[in-house]
């Protein structure tokens, strides 16, 4: 088992859902803690913290959306990897990176190889066996354009989310991603065409977009899907205020 | 296995398990008492201890994660401002939480001295007291912050 920030194996291992005979650790590969800008792209190694990220100020998106996990001290030891591939549902470090059409750095066995994180990343990270995420590549242009990004809890201000949402604003429209409102996160380009349709006034984009989920809204103890549609709405219209009108 | 702890100023070489926890580790092998251990899940924040000066909670590190980093326990931290500011302010009840939040405050006040209201909030709520003397940690800290604190 691949181990990075750990804390996920440390806490489910407490409780015997995790179990394994050895980890090795990633954090002391150098390209696992890059953090660098080359060719236009900016490269972020998996092993980086989301405290790290958001510190770093960087990828203001990606540091945003990171630090609406767990805590700032927890966010000191849980890393962009060990978030995305995380066995909770909401990874939510992945939004930004599916916004931005990102490639990842997946290296295993048979070498390293880049890929477009729209082929591997479908509700989880679709790694083969013995491979680890290494690095994300996002495109410099991505990094200052107009974004949204925030979590809705059900009352504490640590918790996992009703809804967490991010956005940026692109010259061809507004894209968003969610985590939290179905039983993973997402980015659904039939979404963003129908809340895109400027033609139509922002309440009734809104109120057509359940339609377009790719999946049953979650229903939970946090929330019911009732409730969750409702708290999912409000923020779409206040993204498309912000970000579109 | 074997592993150099540089703790509280001094280096240790130490034999550890490898799925040890720091937080046991530290109270266990050194009778470094002041990590507490509460949820040992990574929740409540009363293990916190600073790794190169950055809190960290030590029930969610592996004492062979720590291996050649410069570990800080509340009792390293010799008279550091916020521990007479928590004395100022009243800033304790139990008290049981209290070594967590100063050494998270700690690495606060050392890494954003000049830090603003949701900064504050955003690291302290990485800690939780149960007696909710929240208002009077929060003094303390401002003062600390502030450089108001009353020499020891």
């Amino acid at each position: 088992m691949y181990w990075s920030g750990g804390t996920e194996i440390i806490t489910l291992g407490r409780v015997n859902l995790v179990y394994t005979e050895a980890v090795i650790d990633l954090k002391h590969i150098p390209e696992c803690r890059a953090l660098a800008v080359n060719d236009q792209s900016l490269i972020v190694g998996s092993a980086l913290t989301l405290s790290e990220l958001y510190d770093s100020r960087v990828f203001p998106l990606l540091g945003e959306t990171g630090s609406g996990v767990a805590d700032r001290t927890s966010r000191n030891k849980i890393t962009l990897g060990g978030n995305i591939c995380s066995q909770f549902i909401y990874k939510e470090a992945v939004l930004p990176l599916l916004l931005t059409d990102s490639d990842l750095v997946i290296a295993g066995p048979s070498g390293a190889r880049r890929i477009p994180i729209g082929q591997i990343f479908n509700g989880t990270l679709r790694l083969g066996s013995g491979e680890f995420l290494v690095q994300s590549v996002t495109d410099s242009q991505y990094l200052t354009m107009p974004h949204f990004s925030i979590k809705k809890r059900k009352v504490a201000a640590i918790d996992y989310p009703v809804v967490t949402t991010a956005a940026i604003r692109t010259n061809s429209g507004i894209r968003l991603a969610f985590s939290g409102l179905c039983a993973f996160p997402f980015r659904s380009a039939a979404l963003e065409r129908l809340l895109n349709e400027s033609k139509l006034p922002v309440a009734e984009r809104v109120g057509l977009a359940a339609s377009q989920l790719p999946a049953p809204i979650l229903s939970d103890m946090k929330a019911s899907a009732a409730y969750r549609e409702i708290v999912w709405k409000n923020v779409l219209i206040d993204i498309l205020t912000t970000l579109g009108e | 296995m074997r592993i150099e702890l540089l703790l509280n100023g001094e280096k240790h070489l130490v034999e550890v398990q490898p799925p040890e926890l720091l937080l046991d580790v530290l109270r266990e092998t050194f009778g470094l008492t002041g990590a507490k251990p509460g949820c040992r899940n990574g929740d409540c924040g009363t293990c916190t201890v600073t790794v190169n000066g950055w809190p960290m909670k030590s029930c969610l590190m592996l004492a062979a994660e720590a291996s050649g980093q410069a570990v800080v326990t509340v009792e390293g931290l010799g008279d550091a401002d916020i521990q007479q500011a928590f004395v100022d302010k009243f800033a304790f009840q139990c008290g049981y939480c209290t070594p967590g939040f100063i050494m998270n405050i700690h690495a606060l006040s050392s890494k954003h001295p000049q830090a603003d209201e949701a900064t504050i909030r955003d690291w302290l709520q990485s800690n939780i007291c149960r007696c909710t003397g929240y208002e009077e940690i929060r003094q303390a800290v401002v003062s600390v912050l502030e450089g108001k604190v009353k020499g020891m």
